[in-house]
């Protein structure tokens, strides 16, 4: 293992990063590519959000006040794409990049050059993606789920965003190899898999689900591509295909990345909350294996996404109790949560108000998508904005909570700086009451019969939507203020422990704040 | 503020089931939760998503009653002190064995609804539906009987970019059709579910029924309509640009009245009902039949453009845009398009029969041959174009 650190040492000299632009061009730094995937991820929040911004403001009263209904498609098919693959997921990377050698008190990731590569991806896959807007015939606009036949009408930005989706899944791919290999070798030694902090081990477990069904999405969009260009007929009934195929194939992949963008965000909250409650997380064997349980119940329930496409009953029947079952490990995680606190002596720093935060309205997620694994009641939910507002509260107060929780928990350790506790606060708060407005509404309009991935609406929906797009504009500007705290701490501010958190335990409050270069060149000693 | 947005919005639904002219039933779409439809499956529906929904309620007063309690009690301010506790055997299996209970009993009433649900056999008739883009095709199977169905063409005036007109005038706004779907009550209804182009989904939420509509496969469900009314639904599944705009209407009436219409409809022409609204102004000149088996008579250029642009502004503008710009590449544009603007020929081949591989569909039978003669005409002297030749309807035949 120091063998495999110490090639990168031509000089023998502990030396510091190179300067200027090349640092970050050449760098093979876990610590510097953390920060990269996670400006480059804020940046990617923004352009998706701004996107969604399109979207609330057109649906803000009836009638077509701003944008054609094209292009209206592409803004959700982008937004969407953008906050998945360029937002949640390179965040989640981020973190692991920053946290997970320190966590296991390895010296730097397993495989740095991947590293360099697999961000370096990431920039030109987007900006492809991005460009394609640009292009004659706009941007994709048949969903992020990309179904065919519709995905099949539309220009030939088509091409460019199959190429762009495959960086990104490369991209992911070897962040996960590099994980994995991280993980797996790197560890300190003394530091058995059962004695891992809970965020690397969820990030252990989302990385196998990542190299498993990738190549999946990669192979879906490349038959689609052949489809489109070259003349065959994968996903034609006309030539022999099927497009009910199609679905099969995407959701196979799509809903275990469902749960890879939420079980990082498991093991941040497991972090976070016995640090604040200064009481061990309850349940740590039971955490791993319900984190385990979903992953596999992940690949055994994709056709739930599919309830209206004419399945046989017997398989709707079992996809029904298969996804029913879900419930069971993700209810035994937020039961741990819970007993963690209590009988614990809390505090509530932004972090802890962020996880508690995660945990709530997590949960609102969580008792949604349980109604909508009733079969006969999905019949009614599928394609309304009763689906919309569940994933929203999954994946944003759910999973972009949790990074922004995760944020403020170890700025200080990448800083040296305290951010400022006020203005925090004042966020959480911000954040909170806005996506509540933005999203809560979602579950009336969609009960009441308003499909998603409409531009216009009858009156009856004109209220709530009015107030969701409020909550939405309300919750951009709150996230810009994130980007002040999130200056204002880099720029200086009360200089932080090495613990930082009075209740911290873990590898990685045991360097120093900030963070050196390099840290556990000499593996630590774990009792 | 917020209240009185909540006191507003309650306002409005009662104002909207005050105001609707419609049957008990279709009041309820205007709330805030599910409706209970009109059929039995569709209460049953309702029954289960609301014993899921009180069930979660109650797990959430519990379970975040605990969080709370301990959030105010065991706080370090109040000066509580850490336990040390992790893990209780006994208290794990118990939180994983009482919501395996709970999902079970859960579990088989929502199969029970299930397995009725998806049985569409011994059905009493069976109507083909059939999803295009963007508007539904019917087929009373065995009738004879068949039509089109699409947004109503005032709303799709009204909903244009910058249309200028109030969409708050119109109550049922994107939720009114040309021709409505015309049902029996008390009739085991089977629908069939396909598509021409893209997936559709066909959803009357009042009925229960979301099925989607696949090119080249063919779905069934099924609904029992207890009570007469007027139920009304949408495209479910994205369909491409005017997915939004691509309403249900659902009339069930008695079966005496339902029998009055649907002998009408063999009466008359089933062609030309899908242009009734549009044709008026040339109705006495169209000569009331589709069949072509008298010859039409002539209309002036005048007459034909300006039926034509009605023909277009109903059938055409989705794609093809209100000045015919279209929306290249995907809907080429018409004002100097080789086509509107070469031989009349090549223009009438692809309005009648479509051209393979694009999303522009033949309008060959759904259209009446007026309405076809007249659109094509406006298309080479409107929107720009200047040609000055024109077609007539008679003209058509044998294309």
């Amino acid at each position: 293992m120091s063998a495999a650190a110490d090639s990168h040492h031509d000089d023998h000299d502990h030396h510091g990063p190179e300067k200027g632009i090349k640092r970050w061009l050449y760098t093979t730094n876990h610590k510097d590519l953390g920060t990269l995937y996670l400006w480059f991820a804020f940046i990617m929040f923004f352009i998706g959000g701004l996107m969604a911004l399109v979207i609330r403001a057109e649906l803000f009263t009836p009638g077509m006040q701003f944008v054609d209904p094209g292009f209206f498609n592409s803004m959700t098919t982008m937004h969407a794409i953008i906050m998945i693959f360029g937002g949640v997921m390179p965040a989640f990377v981020g973190l692991a990049n920053w946290m997970i050698p320190m966590m296991v008190g390895g010296p730097d990731m397993a495989l740095p050059r991947l590293n360099n590569w697999s961000f370096w991806i990431m920039p030109f896959a987007l900006s492809i993606f991005l460009s394609t807007l640009l292009m004659e015939g706009g941007g994709p606009a048949s969903g992020w789920t990309l179904y065919a036949p519709l995905s099949l009408q539309g220009g030939d930005s088509f091409a460019f965003v199959i190429v762009s989706i495959h960086f990104m899944g490369i991209s992911s791919v070897m962040g996960s190899i590099n994980i994995i290999a991280t993980i797996l070798n790197m560890r300190a030694p003394g530091m058995t898999l059962m004695k891992m902090p809970l965020f690397v081990w969820t990030w252990l477990i989302t990385a196998f689900l990542l190299i498993a069904v990738i190549p999946v999405f990669a192979g879906a969009v490349t038959m689609l591509l052949t489809d489109r260009y070259f003349g065959t007929s994968f996903f034609s009934a006309a030539g022999g295909g099927d497009p009910v195929m199609y679905q099969h194939i995407f959701w196979f992949f799509g809903h275990p990345e469902v749960y890879i963008l939420i079980l990082p965000a498991f093991g941040i909250v497991s972090q976070i909350i016995p640090t604040f409650a200064r009481k061990p997380l309850f349940g740590y064997s039971s955490m791993v294996y319900a984190t385990g349980s979903i992953a596999f119940l992940s690949f055994i329930v994709w056709a739930h996404h599919m309830f209206t496409v004419g399945m046989p009953l017997a398989g709707e029947l079992f996809f029904m109790f298969a996804t029913m079952m879900i419930a069971v490990p993700t209810g035994v995680k937020v039961f741990n949560w819970i007993a963690t606190m209590w009988r614990g002596s809390m505090t509530f720093e932004t972090p802890m108000l962020f996880a508690l935060g995660f945990v709530v309205m997590f949960t609102f997620g969580g008792f949604s998508g349980l109604m909508l694994a009733m079969t006969p009641a999905d019949i009614q939910y599928h394609d309304t904005y009763f689906v919309v507002a569940h994933f929203h509260y999954v994946l944003v107060p759910g999973a972009i909570f949790s990074i922004i929780a995760a944020c403020y928990y170890w700025l200080p350790k990448w800083t040296g700086n305290m951010y400022d506790e006020k203005l925090g606060k004042m966020h959480f708060w911000l954040s909170t009451f806005f996506v509540n407005l933005l999203f809560f509404p979602m579950h009336f309009v969609g009960l009441a019969g308003m499909p998603r991935r409409i531009p216009d609406y009858n009156l009856q929906f004109a209220d709530l939507n009015m107030w969701a797009t409020v909550g939405a504009f309300g919750f951009g500007f709150s996230q810009v203020l994130f980007l002040f705290i999130v200056i204002k701490c880099i720029k200086g501010g009360e200089k932080a422990t090495d613990q930082v958190w009075e209740g911290a335990e873990g590898l990685e409050w045991t360097v120093a704040s900030p963070a050196p270069y390099h840290t556990f060149e000499t593996p630590p000693e774990i009792k | 503020m917020k209240s009185t947005g909540l006191s507003k919005a309650i306002a409005t639904a009662v104002g909207l089931t005050l105001g609707g002219s419609a049957s008990a039933v279709e009041e309820h779409s205007a709330a805030l939760n599910m409706t209970k439809g009109a059929t039995d499956i569709s209460a049953e529906v309702y029954g289960l998503h609301m014993t899921i929904f009180y069930i979660c309620c109650v797990i959430g007063v519990l379970v975040f009653g605990v969080m709370f309690y301990s959030i105010f009690k065991h706080r370090k301010s109040k000066g509580a002190v850490a336990a040390t506790f992790h893990h209780s055997t006994v208290v794990e299996v118990v939180w994983t064995a009482v919501p395996l209970i709970i999902l079970i009993s859960m579990a088989i009433p929502a199969a029970k609804t299930l397995i009725a649900m998806e049985d569409s056999s011994e059905s009493d008739m069976t109507i083909k539906v059939t999803g295009y883009q963007w508007k539904w095709h019917y087929e009373y199977m065995g009738e004879g009987v068949d039509f089109y169905s699409q947004l109503d063409a005032e709303h799709n005036v009204a909903r244009q970019l910058d249309s200028g007109v109030d969409v708050n005038q119109f109550h049922w706004y994107l939720k009114e059709v040309d021709n409505e779907l015309v049902v029996p009550v008390g009739k085991k209804i089977r629908f069939l579910h396909t598509a021409a182009d893209v997936i559709h989904a066909w959803w009357v939420p009042d009925l229960a029924v979301k099925k989607d509509a696949i090119p080249g496969f063919i779905n069934e469900n099924w609904a029992y309509i207890n009570e007469p009314g007027v139920f009304r639904g949408k495209c479910a599944e994205l369909c491409g640009r005017d997915h939004g705009f691509m309403p249900i209407v659902v009339r069930a009436v008695t079966q005496e009245e339902f029998d009055v219409w649907l002998a009408e409809k063999k009466g008359g022409s089933t062609e030309v009902a899908a242009a009734d609204s549009t044709a008026e102004a040339v109705v006495e000149t169209a000569g009331g039949g589709g069949e072509a088996a008298a010859p039409a008579a002539e209309l002036s250029q005048e007459d034909l453009i300006a039926h034509g642009s009605e023909v277009y502004a109903q059938q055409c503008v989705a794609c093809h845009q209100t000045k015919g710009q279209g929306i290249p590449p995907m809907f080429p544009a018409i004002t100097g398009s080789a086509v509107a603007t070469g031989p009349i020929e090549d223009h009438i081949n692809i309005v009648l029969n479509g051209k393979p591989g694009t999303s522009m569909a033949g309008f060959k039978g759904r259209l009446s041959d007026e309405d076809l003669a007249a659109v094509i005409t406006f298309q080479r002297n409107g929107l720009g174009n200047s040609v000055g030749d024109s077609v007539q309807a008679a003209q058509l035949a044998g294309n």
